[in-house]
């Protein structure tokens, strides 16, 4: 492990691994963590852009309600092969069904299938080895099987879509709350695809446990000789408080899964209270409690907002250092705050419920942990800023995304305190004011965090860079369209419109808010538009783009000592840890002439150890 | 190019200050001033934390402008400043928000507790319900008790109903009933800043005081399915003798047998 003898275990057994790999178990079925990451990126940007439709129809919908979808009406039809539109009794429409849907499978798939998986999935597997000198995962085949275990839960996710017909794919939102999604008879959509989508659920999460074991063993167990940890980069410990906290949640999501997997098909009553009559049909026996899955169910999901938060967190911390040339401000308060907020993520869940219908005094507690939960949030943005203070910034897209990660983190952040206050939760609660907070903190701060985090490390990836002038494009419209589509919400919420209603217009009173509503639709459409700069770029730049060396960018981590991309076994040369990741400029670094230095490279005057050459 | 990006993160939360500062302005804002007392406790608390989050945003937004335009306007060899944090300032700005933010939480607990704990209801809405409100897909079904009568848990030959038409006086607080026939539904009255999920197993009470008689919305605001959009309702505040009158009339119009008086001698 990590003390100052040196490598000992490590690399001794790579040596045989070296005969001809075949294509499949090579890039398919392949154990290497570089190869597994960049699938999951690979497989996590296409399902973000799948969730990115799913997001303009439900836009589409609040702008122009019960009108004919431009392009997605039409390709219904071209689906089922009828050359007509599965709405044609609509007209070629949304139906109100189908909007439900449109939300659920929305978040479902941005949630499970973009956000957790590429944050974890595809920079927890392509970075932690790399960035601890180690030569692969601890686990490699366990790592194989997480990535594909995401393709049978994708495939249910799909069989939800059509297993009750079109228009009845999973309507109970994301949150799947009893009884709409207990009782078949509740929704069209809480039929088969209810069932169908549980399990696409159940399978995600086998994923992510399987990546978090690894992670964690991988972390404790494999770090380079010297490499301590606190001299592990930000990204890791997020990663490892990441882990953690699915390792320790996500059994009680599961276990919820399987009692709503069996109310449906077993006809238990965990959920379901007595004498409940849903759509004329005969009532139910009961002795069930409907809260009892909110409470399950948000105490998965209240960490895994942090799950989605915490790896882009690290992921920025290392980014803005080295694009400012400074070290991190106050490393280790970065590193207590982000235990300090997986800690406290686990005692917050109940402010999702405030309006549920659970004991006041409870309400009041969660109030008391939620506002705490806002303060580590609150230093790490200081310290954000307080690296930035005095740098020497490179306006690039990396630092840019980053940038734009801090400042809309604060919003979301911010934003955040007005629902942890009870009483003003009282009127917000289900408004849009909800969607605004979350989409800032999960789209705002997480995928700003990623775009940048792509750009950064794709050299390692690939040994290429990624095209500048369009990445900063991209950030340029991403920001705009982001910012056009989800501040307005902030104020669609302080009127009162509510989430998830397919006609809010329904409500005179709602009515003056279409305008708005319009111009963030035309903003979405943008900012999806801009998305396929980045999957543009991503694709084109891995056969076009401008070779990298080793390090291109100057930083100090691990990862940049091998080679671009880094061959099986990853270190050419086995990595020695000699100082911390974020001594830019020190003055170490100065008297190499340079304004990085590598945690490889030895102290001058340190007895001779072989250490990674970064030229 | 440096200076054109350090002022882009001073140019957009300038526009979003501008965006909010008009809001009210533009009908972007609160759909009417709280109708109730405590409504207007909650948007009191509502105007001190958005002063709080307004100084912060300002303050960190313009100090990350500041610290991009101070490197932007930097001398172009300028080494960046070797610096692993400052103790101090960790310990100030830790402390400072740690205090804010306790201090907001505890200053919420009355107003929360006037809301929901039972204990902490006006002396009038400490018991006897008014009516009973059943959220089901997709309606507000109301049950009142016969004009002097009191409302029982289970219905009773002579309640009297009514759908999406929720009438209770005005100008004294009113305690009801919450409950849901099917799945979970939300009683939200924006313009009261009253919301309660109705939860389908449980009778929620809730109470509100309306001053002023007249008309407010009442929607559904817990996915409920397809229909959830469509759940819109009125909550009648009339003086006491207009509610009166409209019980009586209710109870006309569900004790009627069909009969008319001249046709009196008839039998089945």
């Amino acid at each position: 492990m990590a003390t100052a003898s040196p490598a000992i275990e490590l690399h001794d057994d790579h040596a045989h691994d070296h005969h001809e790999l075949s294509f499949i178990s090579k890039y398919v079925f392949s154990t290497d963590h570089k190869i597994i990451g960049i699938q999951f990126l690979i497989t996590t940007l296409l399902m973000l852009m799948i969730g990115g439709a799913l997001a303009l129809a439900v836009r589409w919908q609040l702008a122009f309600p019960w009108t004919k979808m431009p392009i997605i009406g039409d390709l219904f039809g071209l689906i089922t092969g009828h050359g007509r539109s599965i709405f044609a009794g609509e007209g070629g429409q949304i139906s109100p069904e189908f909007y439900t849907m449109l939300f659920t499978m929305h978040a479902t798939v941005m949630i499970f299938l973009v956000i957790i998986p590429i944050l974890a999935g595809a920079f927890g597997n392509f970075l932690i080895p790399l960035q601890i000198g180690a030569d692969d995962m601890a686990f490699p085949v366990l790592n194989m099987l997480s990535y594909w275990f995401m393709w049978p839960a994708i495939g249910c996710f799909f069989i939800s879509f059509v297993a009750g017909g079109a228009t009845a794919g999973p309507a109970s939102g994301w949150t799947s709350y009893p009884l709409l999604s207990d009782l078949a008879q509740a929704a069209p959509g809480s039929g088969p695809a209810q069932t169908w989508w549980l399990l696409g659920l159940t399978l995600v999460g086998v994923s992510s446990m399987m990546g978090s074991v690894n992670y964690m063993t991988t972390i404790i167990n494999m770090r380079a000789p010297g490499m301590t940890l606190f001299r592990m980069p930000l990204t890791i410990w997020s990663m490892f408080i990441t882990a953690i906290l699915q390792a320790f949640a996500l059994p009680v999501l599961t276990a919820a899964g399987f009692m709503q997997v069996a109310d449906r098909l077993l006809g238990t009553v965990f959920f379901i209270p007595s004498d409940v009559i849903v759509n004329n049909a005969a009532p139910t026996i009961g002795g069930g409690q409907p809260l009892l899955w909110q409470h399950l169910f948000w105490f998965y999901s209240h960490p895994a907002v942090y799950i989605m938060l915490l790896p882009a967190m690290g992921m920025v911390s290392d980014m803005l250092a080295c694009m400012s040339r400074k070290p991190i401000f106050g490393y280790k308060p970065m590193v207590y705050s982000m235990a300090a907020i997986a800690g406290l993520g686990f005692i917050v869940w109940g402010h999702h419920m405030f309006t549920s219908g659970m004991n006041p005094a409870l309400g009041m507690s969660f109030m008391t942990s939620t506002m705490m939960i806002a303060l580590p949030s609150a230093i790490k943005t200081f310290n954000w800023i307080g690296t930035i203070w005095g740098g020497k910034v490179q306006f690039n897209t990396v630092m840019l995304n980053c940038c734009g990660f801090v400042a809309m983190f604060i919003v979301g952040g911010l934003s955040g305190i007005f629902m942890a206050a009870v009483p003003v939760d009282i009127y917000f609660h289900d408004t849009y004011f909800i969607v605004a907070h979350f989409h800032y903190v999960l789209f705002g701060s997480t995928l700003f965090g990623v775009f940048g985090a792509i750009h950064f490390w794709y050299p390692k990836m690939f040994g290429r860079m990624m095209n500048e002038k369009i990445g900063q494009l991209h950030f340029t419209l991403t920001f705009i369209g982001f910012n056009g589509t989800f501040f307005p919400m902030h104020l669609l919420g302080i009127a009162g419109m509510p989430r998830r209603y397919a006609d809010p217009y329904l409500h005179p009173w709602l009515e003056h808010l279409k305008e708005m509503n319009q111009f963030m639709t035309y903003c979405a459409i943008l900012m999806g538009v801009a998305q396929f700069l980045l999957i543009g770029n991503f694709l084109i730049s891995i056969f076009n783009g401008k070779k990298a060396g080793r390090n291109p960018w100057g930083a100090n981590g691990l990862e940049w000592s091998a080679p671009s991309p880094p061959g099986h076994g990853n270190f050419d040369v086995p990595p020695v840890c000699y100082r911390g990741p974020y001594e830019y400029s020190s003055p170490e670094a100065e008297a190499l002439d340079q304004d990085y230095i590598l945690q490889t490279e030895p102290p001058p005057k340190a007895p001779a150890m072989e250490g990674g050459d970064e030229s | 190019m440096k200076k054109f990006w350090a002022l882009f993160f001073y140019f957009w939360p300038t526009v979003t200050l501008i965006v909010c500062g008009i809001a009210p302005s533009r009908g972007w804002w609160f759909p009417s001033e709280a109708m109730t007392p405590l409504g207007a406790e909650i948007d009191g608390l509502f105007y001190l934390i958005l002063g709080i989050v307004t100084i912060t945003f300002i303050g960190t937004q313009y100090a990350l402008g500041w610290v991009l335009w101070k490197s932007a306007t930097a001398e172009e060899d300028a080494r960046a400043h070797f610096s692993h944090g400052s103790h101090s300032l960790e310990m100030i700005w830790t402390i400072v928000p740690a205090i804010i933010l306790v201090f907001i939480a505890l200053y919420q607990m009355d107003v929360w507790a006037k809301f929901r704990v039972q204990a902490s209801f006006p002396e009038e809405a400490k018991s006897s319900p008014i009516v009973e409100v059943t959220a089901r897909q997709f309606e507000w079904r109301m049950r009142y008790p016969a004009p002097g009568k009191t409302l029982q848990n289970t219905p009773q030959p002579d309640d009297l109903y009514a759908v999406n038409e929720m009438h209770v006086p005005a100008g004294r607080p009113v305690r009801f009933n919450l409950r849901s026939n099917d799945v979970q539904h939300a009683f939200f009255a924006p313009e009261l800043r009253v919301k309660q999920d109705a939860v389908p197993g449980l009778i929620i009470p809730i109470w509100f005081d309306i001053p002023k008689p007249g008309k407010y919305e009442l929607l559904c605001a817990e996915l409920c399915g397809w229909g959830h959009y469509k759940m819109r309702a009125m909550i009648h505040a009339d003086p006491q003798e207009v509610l009166d009158e409209y019980m009586d009339d209710l109870q006309q119009e569900q004790s009627f047998d069909g009969v008319v008086p001249e046709a009196e001698e008839d039998d089945e």
